[in-house]
């Protein structure tokens, strides 16, 4: 199977300290895989490294065949790499409506037209706010600066920036995190139903929501690749029962 | 309401050309500033890059219209766009510079750059008339008619309309998604980068119009006042410009305005009530619009109107 995305060696240092070590994994066309791992393993900053957000020490990122090692943050995104933040990097000032507009503009090659105004721009907007109303935004809320919004609503809005461009390959880093239990699976189910063709890697903490979700399972462990495979196979693997065993000890047999 | 408040504004502006009538030349000066401040307000207010040397561009658009007056060419619209365009190469060459690194980096290129070509212009003073300022600038008549008269009325007319034609330009540049780009870059530069948007280009297109509007103020206090010194270069007109634009209210190019007016005014009031204590009276206000709230006068009218 040809991959989406492949890392070959990806390494980066913080000073002294290697937070990813050496990671070569792939990501298959289509993928639906997980990546775990406690706290600090270098979930995020593996993230960071293949969306450009920040650059490797040693190693090359392949999105579709091509190397984008060298490529910044934005040109990968209009490879079709698209990423969301563990943190919210959410547009404050902004409505959601004006916040996913700015998404499918730039996604339609529109988002530095400078002589035809905004409300010229129908097409767009009507987009925008189609992509909101299936993530269950009210009217209201589709237009209400965006940090009056309550968390949940936030968190979807990640992800709403992150549909309207629509990617390829999708890294999702803890999208669900600090949302209610009964609001998470929504998230979570809203990411399973993309089409087949969207390659997703996803990080999450609750085994839940990752078992419901994976069909392959990535453990990250200290900055390396510590065990891969299927859920089932994760889930028996003595190195990871080892490393992770208390956090895995609730996930349903699978 | 919001149309007919913009309506009335503009309305007002033209009026004081019959209400002040012993005031055009002080009125032409707001207007000149208004136009400096609103070019500021695309930078600052929309895109969210702080500056504290844009004088070097209202200087350089001052310096171009000038010098080509002096060297016999005073046609004055042609004057006023070619100050306008080297303002704005002069935004397009700098960008690179200001926005290479993080935010105070930036400002402290801004500062030096301004500071840089305040003394060369200092030093060239066969070009620049230095210290001295440049004399003998002769504008030719508007539209090959209308002579630059004493009592400022041509000055006054000229001013306002460039600043009308400018201010409207600009109101239909921030209405489009390339203005909407800039404000989700104040908003958070890094998501603009993870929707694709390359985030540097936009700034440095940003910052080459900022430059050009500045270029073209500075190129009407030139043609109007038919006189160029040092001061159109000088740190205090990129501070100031920053104080009219916290006091009128940021991203709304009508604060900009507002703001302009009110500093050029209460300046010229205070100044002939206490010429040496004005600056603390402009302080004194400042602090207080902030107590007052954020978003400055705007702000305060917005808050009024609801
Ligand atoms: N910018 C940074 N500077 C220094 N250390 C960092 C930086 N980013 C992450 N780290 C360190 O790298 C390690 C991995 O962090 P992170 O990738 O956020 O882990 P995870 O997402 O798996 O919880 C942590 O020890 C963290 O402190
Ligand atoms: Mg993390």
């Amino acid at each position: 199977m040809n991959a989406a995305l492949e890392t070959r060696g990806l390494t980066r240092h913080f000073g002294g300290f290697t937070a990813v070590d050496d990671v070569s994994f792939s990501l298959p066309a289509g993928a639906r895989q997980a990546l775990i791992g406690p706290n600090g393993a270098g979930k995020t900053t593996l993230v960071n490294l293949l969306s450009g957000a920040l650059p490797a020490s040693a190693g090359q990122v392949v999105l579709g065949g091509e190397d984008v090692s060298a490529l910044p943050m934005h040109l990968r995104v209009q490879r079709g790499l698209v990423r969301t933040f563990q943190i919210s990097q959410l547009f404050a000032e902004l409505s959601p409506l004006e916040s996913v507009t700015l998404a499918v503009l730039q996604r339609a090659g529109r988002g530095a037209v400078w002589w035809r105004p905004l409300r010229r721009h129908r097409a767009e907007q009507d987009e925008a706010a189609a992509l909101l109303a299936r993530l269950r935004f009210s009217d209201a809320e589709a237009t209400a600066r965006t940090d009056l919004l309550p968390y949940g609503k936030r968190r979807m809005l990640e992800i709403a920036l992150a549909l309207a461009l629509k990617p390829r390959v999708l890294l999702l880093d803890e999208p669900a995190a600090g949302v209610p239990p009964g609001e998470s699976r929504e998230v979570l189910d809203t990411v399973a139903a993309l089409p087949r063709d969207v390659a997703i890697l996803l990080i999450e903490h609750d085994m839940d929501l990752v078992f419901r979700f994976a069909e392959r399972i990535t453990v990250l462990a200290l900055g390396a690749v510590l065990a891969e495979g299927t859920p089932a196979g994760i889930q028996r693997h003595p190195a990871v029962r080892e490393a992770y065993l208390g956090e895995m000890a609730h996930a349903p047999a699978a | 309401m919001r149309y007919a408040a913009e309506v009335a504004l503009w309305l007002l502006a033209l009026g004081s050309y019959w209400l002040f009538p012993d005031y055009l030349g002080l009125l032409a000066q707001v207007w000149i500033a208004a136009l400096f401040a609103v070019s500021l307000d695309l930078l600052v207010g929309y895109a969210g890059v702080v500056t504290l040397g844009h004088a070097a561009f209202f200087g350089l658009g001052a310096y171009v219209a000038g010098i080509l007056a002096v060297q016999g060419w005073g046609e004055p619209f042609s004057g006023l766009l070619l100050a306008g365009l080297a303002a704005a190469l002069l935004g397009l060459l700098t960008a690179p510079l200001v926005l290479r690194g993080g935010e105070l980096a930036g400002l402290m290129v801004t500062l030096g750059l301004a500071l840089m070509l305040y003394e060369a212009a200092n030093k060239a003073a066969f070009l620049t008339g230095g210290a001295d300022g440049l004399q003998g600038v002769e504008i030719w008549p508007l539209f090959g008619r209308f002579r630059f008269d004493l009592y400022g009325r041509i000055a006054f007319l000229y001013a306002l309309g460039v600043l009308f034609l400018c201010f409207m330009a600009l109101r239909f540049l921030v209405a489009t998604p390339f203005g909407l780009a800039l404000r989700g870059i104040r908003g958070n530069a890094l998501r603009m980068a993870a929707i694709g948007t390359p985030v540097r280009r936009r700034l440095m297109a940003a910052y080459a119009v900022s430059a050009g509007v500045a270029g073209l103020a500075g190129a009407l206090l030139a043609q109007t006042a038919q006189f160029v010194s040092l001061d159109v270069l000088a740190f205090h007109r990129s501070a100031e410009g920053l104080l009219m634009l916290l006091i009128g209210g940021l991203g709304a190019l009508y604060g900009a305005v507002l703001g302009a007016a009110a500093f050029t005014v209460a300046h010229h009031l205070l100044a002939e009530m206490t010429p040496q204590f004005w600056e603390f009276w402009i302080g004194a206000a400042l602090v207080m619009l902030v107590m007052l709230g954020r978003g400055g006068m705007l702000g305060l009218l917005r808050r009024l109107g609801r």
